[in-house]
């Protein structure tokens, strides 16, 4: 086997006449954190949808551990450990901010179709939901409604609730975009914390985040590869700094 | 003990002691409500606990209610028969929901409503098409039958029957809600996405939620049907489904006993304003525009809401005080 937790062949995706992401050939290597960045509209995002089948891509194929799993539901690739956080905050806010981590261990425990339990019987689960949320310190929020936390902690709840998972591979969709300078240092720790004995793929604009944390660096630009390299190999790239710094519309 | 329980328990006890007063409630009524209230709940498990809205709930209360009319009819007399009509009109109803459900549930918001919404109206068809449905005259003097060798003709013995019945759905509902599926209901109502990314396959929890809500539905209908021996086209109309949907919100959606409450709401209104005719739609009209204007929780949430804020007003934990936004002072004009 090789040494890629995930891998796109000639990824594709046209909605109606536009190509949004052009035969990508991605390589992510185990346990990095490798990041995809570039301009606006370049289809980093789309690329991510694609991976999590919030969108079937219309061409190419998607290989994670050498398995194909072009084929795979959204709920069925979440199973195999491909979890993702989104560009907006996702929690479900009308729940406390424990319930919400518990519902991701939930699946482990296996009872999800149960409607005729207690849901006393989730109550083994606390303990680990309140370690969880004790590593990115929320736990002195466990009872609030998660509607009613600030920007950065529902973030921070997203990944504890992402990391409830355990999964082996991350996709976290601009983790720090919109973010306070102590919550984006804040979340920069955890991210590297959490990356231990993980593969992390992050699209993310905020460049010094992306070169602290990331060991490989996937540029598009209109939907197609520019470069792909280490940060220093990147930032030195031609091709990057001009569509970086002018000519491209993104 | 939950306080959900207690409650429940009040209810039950002030509900037993209503055949001893015919004179100030009528024990009638309070079957007719403890059957509209279960209709509700049964609707408020789908709206208010999964996030989807249905039109479809009259075909699910009607189609019990002529299986279990049409079979009281015929095997009525059997010692078995009322309970094995019962549970065939409440098979019958999850059946219609597992088509309506499976085949709505592709789709989303105001498409799926109406998707329900048309499915229902087949089902209304075939009730007047069908023979054995009595067409346009429904099914009449339905007989109740006898359940553990109690003769249920009487009312009264009728009324203990109900209420033992109606209890069992209400706390079938409630475990629903508060189960581990209940728990992925309410994530898959706040952030579908999210819930997906997590693992579940929403739309499996989506359907078994709404052949649930519609067995329950079932089950009142079913209920309803013995109650008042007679089932009629009126039970699979439209109207019937867009009444459950008031009675939900004006008592308050996604709360435990708002549906009961906006039952006998209307169940009442319906009864003691009988006099004045048709205007009845008007003031239930009224109260529900005031409803959706001013108090849009309905009456259990707005109350819960306001029990809430006093509560965290009395310990409010400066923790949880929303954070200064970082934005610059404002600047003089």
């Amino acid at each position: 086997m090789s040494d890629c937790a995930l891998e796109t062949v000639g990824l594709t995706k046209a909605f109606g006449g536009f190509t949004a992401v052009r035969n990508v050939a991605l390589k992510v290597r185990r346990h990095a954190i490798h990041a995809l960045i570039g301009p606006n509209g370049a289809g980093k995002t789309t690329v991510f949808n694609l991976l999590t089948k919030v969108h079937a891509p219309t061409g190419g194929r998607i290989l994670y551990e050498g398995a194909d799993i072009t084929g795979e539901n959204a709920a069925a690739i979440a199973r195999r450990g491909i979890v993702r956080s989104f560009q907006i905050s996702a929690t479900f806010p009308h729940m406390s901010v424990r319930d919400n981590v518990r519902v991701a261990l939930q699946r482990r425990l296996g009872t999800q179709y149960q409607f005729w339990r207690s849901v006393r019987s989730l109550a083994v689960l606390d303990a680990r939901a309140m370690a969880l949320l004790g590593d990115v310190g929320l736990a002195d929020y466990a009872e609030a409604n998660a509607a009613d936390l600030s920007y950065g902690r529902k973030r921070t709840l997203e990944i504890a609730t992402t990391l409830a998972l355990d999964p082996p591979l991350l996709l976290l969709d601009e983790p720090t975009q919109g973010m306070a300078l102590d919550d984006v240092d804040r979340i920069k720790r955890l991210i590297r914390r959490i990356a231990q004995g993980r593969t992390i793929l992050m699209v993310e604009h905020n460049m010094s985040v992306v070169a602290d944390l990331c060991d490989t660096i996937t540029v598009l630009q209109r939907g197609e590869i520019l470069a792909q390299g280490s940060y220093a190999e990147v930032s030195a790239d031609p091709a990057v700094k001009a569509a970086y710094l002018g000519g491209g519309h993104g | 003990m939950s306080t959900t329980f207690k409650i429940f328990l009040a209810l039950c006890a002030a509900a037993l002691v209503v055949p001893f007063v015919p004179g100030l409630i009528y024990p009638v009524f309070v079957m007719k409500v403890m059957c509209y209230g279960l209709f509700a709940c049964a609707f408020n498990l789908l709206l208010g606990f999964t996030g989807l809205v249905s039109f479809a709930h009259a075909a699910f209360l009607g189609s019990a209610g002529y299986v279990t009319g049409a079979l009281m009819i015929r095997f009525g007399a059997h010692p078995l028969g009322m309970p094995a009509a019962l549970a065939a009109g409440v098979a019958a109803a999850a059946l219609v929901g597992f088509a309506i459900g499976g085949l709505a549930i592709r789709r989303r918001g105001i498409y799926f409503a109406m998707i329900t919404l048309a499915l229902s109206q087949i089902v209304y068809f075939l009730a007047v098409q069908f023979r054995w449905t009595g067409g346009e005259d429904g099914l009449q003097g339905i007989p109740r039958g006898s359940l553990l060798g109690l003769d249920l003709s009487s009312d009264t013995t009728m009324y203990y029957v109900t209420l033992a019945l109606f209890a069992a759905g209400f706390l079938f509902v409630d475990r629903v809600v508060h189960s581990p599926f209940g728990q992925i209901l309410q994530a898959v109502r706040d952030n579908e996405a999210r819930a997906t990314s997590l693992g579940y396959d929403t739309g499996r929890f989506k359907l078994i939620a709404f052949v649930l809500s519609a067995g329950v539905a079932g089950y009142a209908g079913a209920l309803k049907a013995l109650v008042f021996q007679l089932v009629s086209l009126n039970d699979v109309s439209l109207h019937t489904s867009t009444e459950v949907v008031l009675m939900t919100l004006l008592g308050g959606v996604g709360t435990i006993f708002g549906p009961l409450v906006g039952a006998a709401l209307v169940v009442g209104l319906q009864n003691y304003l009988a006099t004045i005719g048709d205007l009845v739609t008007v003031v239930i009209g009224l109260i529900f525009i005031v409803c959706v204007s001013f108090f849009r929780r309905g009456f259990v949430g707005e109350f819960l809401h306001l029990r809430r804020r006093r509560a965290e007003r009395a310990t409010r934990r400066p923790a949880l005080r929303p954070e200064p936004e970082t934005a610059p002072a404002a600047e003089p004009a």
